[in-house]
């Protein structure tokens, strides 16, 4: 396991959209891969449940949102850091035509699975043409 | 020159400490192409007080059951495995970033703890294990008597 493919990475805040609470965001680590009528997308989300995970699809982006809160321990101390908590963000702009209906996503271990069906092929309609 | 072990884990600041840390971080940026398994996935947390020692660990699609933790004394020892996502002949790949495979992480804690009694849980993709200081480590009181 390579180590830099395994720490999550912190999100550089865009200027734009500035977030009112102060906390840290990260980037999910994702997979994705193409089936012959779907798109599938894995993203490590490490302390997030199917309560406070949000996705939009908006025109073709989609947009993934998972908060976590900070895990304090009352009348402990830190005695060791390696990772920080905080919210994920992530956003895909989609080539296919995703049927937005059946659209299903799961999460289990911190680990959730969007399953995209693409859109059935729009059928081709013949004109016939008459002769006047 | 003695240190104190409580020195490692923040309570006394020590030199040596940072030195040693230094020196790891430089081991492991050197060694960073080489290995193929990392020691540091899962990334973990250690909060302790007087009484026990929380260490949380984020094991996201790690198979719970995969997951093996040993305790002796003073070390906790960390071991599983992430299962690789396989594709299917007709799928085709367009991002992989998440990685798979072994792991095992070794932590020397505060203090020895009571292996008998050490819980663990996961949930989220988070791991939580909470390790009872042992009773023999335990602080004592001495008092002290006069002598007339």
């Amino acid at each position: 396991m390579a180590e830099k493919e395994m720490q999550k990475r912190e999100a550089s805040s865009p200027v734009e959209t500035e977030r009112t609470q102060a906390r840290k965001v990260f980037i999910p680590r994702v997979d994705i891969c193409e089936t012959k009528d779907a798109i599938v997308l894995l993203a490590d989300m490490p302390g997030v449940d199917e309560k406070s995970i949000d996705i939009t699809l908006e025109k073709n982006v989609l947009t993934l949102l998972g908060r976590v809160e900070p895990e304090t321990y009352e009348g402990y101390r830190a005695a060791y850091v390696e990772y920080d908590a905080g919210d994920y963000e992530r956003a895909f702009t989609l080539s296919d035509e995703i049927d937005r209906d059946r659209i299903d996503a799961s999460v289990k271990n911190g680990v959730l699975r969007l399953t995209l069906p693409k859109a059935e092929p729009v059928k081709l309609r013949k004109i016939n043409v008459k002769s006047a | 020159m003695v240190w104190p072990e409580s020195g490692r884990y923040g309570r006394v600041w020590s030199p040596w400490r940072e030195m040693e840390r230094l020196q790891q971080d430089m081991n492991r940026l050197l060694s960073r192409e080489s290995t193929p398994h990392s020691t540091t996935f899962p990334a973990v947390n250690i909060w302790a007080s007087d009484q026990d020692v929380i260490v949380t660990a984020e094991v996201p699609g790690v198979d719970v059951d995969s997951l093996d933790i040993t305790v002796a004394e003073n070390i906790l020892k960390l071991t599983g495995a992430r299962k690789p996502e396989e594709l299917k002949p007709a799928e085709v790949s367009h991002r992989q970033e998440r990685a798979s495979g072994e792991f095992t992480r070794t932590f020397r804690l505060p203090y020895a703890v009571d292996s008998g009694k050490v819980d663990a849980s996961c949930d989220k993709g988070i791991l939580k294990v909470r390790l009872p200081r042992a009773e023999a480590d335990k602080p004592k009181k001495i008092a002290i008597k006069s002598q007339k």
